[in-house]
């Protein structure tokens, strides 16, 4: 008989939930990672005068990943066996995805993104560039949200110019590249990390790809899903009940659990502007009231004091 | 009207999003673009801004050219957060070798 895939802790979907992300490094097995990569294909090597879009369409047409069309269930994207069928199998996989999704969640769209080192660039009088910074998809007002998982099926170092992301922005509507006069951003991410690393994204954070300056040819996959039904409560709940009560606020004396639900929702991030940021706290509370079905659950009194006598 | 030294100026662009509207809160954002073409900035170049107020931009010679209004918060959508609210555009002109 299988077991049932471990669920992500109250502390892991309240970090969720306030930073938008979840990174799990080197999760994937090396045997995944290389069959992934197989069945992924190289890059043909850089050739004077070659244009590099259509080298890249060409590889993506003929590599083993498979075209897959939006709105498929997720537990039906992939062929038995495939390496990408094993990664979405293992328990920790399972287990992020249904404490996030619920149950059958729903395959949106995937990408099999590659970014070239300077040699690709100087065979063509091309210039590698970072990515501009972007939320994916377009404006998005929803309250439930999508996943995106990422994978990185080879270590990444610093020149490699791994996912730039800002943890805590996810919860802005903005347009797509929209934002993308915004260069730097205090707090923010490059992903460097070992083969087999998995992030776990909300939709709406705001990330980019970085210039590879490295000799080698980056790959990551990403793969959006959706979910089908409830988020409601899908994550192992038992540790948080019942609701902890209110903590003292501004006049603090005695600092509070660290990995409670209420602290992990009120750390700010470096780039939070001085007045938006209590909104972002307002918004987080939002967030945890709809995923955990507590329509009253507040942190540091914000909602509270906003509702009294309303 | 184009002169000869005029022609040989070129802009470099400093933009700023600090933390509240006052020109001297911490920088939380930044951008720059340089016209003279001698370095290219991109996303994610560097994890520390280049001054930690747009005041200490001021002293360092950069010219404030625009900066965002601060507009009344809509009913309905006090609570909407979108793009970075307390934007400073700075501006050098540069004379290149012609």
């Amino acid at each position: 008989m299988s077991q049932a895939p471990p669920l992500l802790t109250s502390a892991q979907m309240a970090t969720f939930v306030a930073r938008g992300f979840l990174r799990f490094d080197g999760v994937v097995p090396q045997d995944i990672n290389d069959q992934f990569l197989a069945e992924a294909g190289e890059m043909p090597p850089p050739t004077a005068g070659q244009r590099l879009l259509p080298l890249y369409m060409r590889a993506l047409a003929e590599n083993r990943i498979p075209e897959v069309s939006a709105g498929t269930p997720l537990a039906q994207t992939y062929p038995a066996g495939s390496a990408l069928a094993r990664l979405l199998g293992l328990p920790l996989v399972q287990g992020a995805i249904q404490s996030l999704l619920g149950d059958d969640p729903v395959f949106d769209h995937h990408f099999l993104h590659v970014t070239f080192p300077p040699a690709y660039y100087e065979a063509t009088g091309g210039q590698g560039v970072s990515q501009h910074t972007h939320q994916d998809s377009t404006i998005d007002p929803r309250q439930v949200f999508d996943v995106q998982v990422m994978y990185y099926p080879h270590a990444v170092t610093r020149p490699m110019g791994g996912t730039r992301f800002v943890p805590g922005t996810h919860l802005r509507k903005v347009s797509e590249v929209a934002l993308g006069r915004y260069q730097n951003i205090r707090g923010q991410q490059h992903m460097v990390c070992e083969a087999g690393t998995l992030l776990f994204l909300h939709h709406g954070i705001w990330h980019g790809g970085g210039v590879n300056l490295s000799d080698r040819t980056r790959y990551m996959f990403k793969i959006r899903m959706q979910a089908s039904g409830s988020q409601v409560r899908r994550w192992n709940v038992e540790p948080v009940e019942p609701r902890a009560p209110q903590r003292p606020i501004f006049y603090v004396k005695t600092p509070s659990d660290p990995e409670s639900v209420a602290a992990i929702l009120m750390t700010p991030e470096p780039w939070f502007e001085q007045d938006t940021g209590r909104l972002e706290f307002v918004n987080r509370v939002k967030l945890w009231r709809y995923l955990s079905g507590d329509p009253q659950f507040d942190a540091d009194y914000w909602m509270t004091r906003l509702e009294a006598g309303a | 009207m184009t002169t000869a030294s005029n022609a040989r100026l070129r802009q470099k662009v400093l933009v700023l999003y600090l933390a509240n509207s006052a020109l001297d809160a911490p920088t939380i954002a930044w951008s720059v673009y340089d016209g003279t073409g001698e370095v290219l900035r991109m996303a994610g170049d560097e994890d520390a801004p280049p001054y930690a107020t747009g005041l200490a931009a001021l002293k360092d010679g950069w010219r404030l050219f625009q900066a965002s209004q601060l507009n009344p918060h809509a009913r309905g959508e006090e609570f909407d957060l979108a793009y970075l609210k307390y934007e400073f555009w700075f501006e050098q002109l540069v004379e290149v070798s012609a």
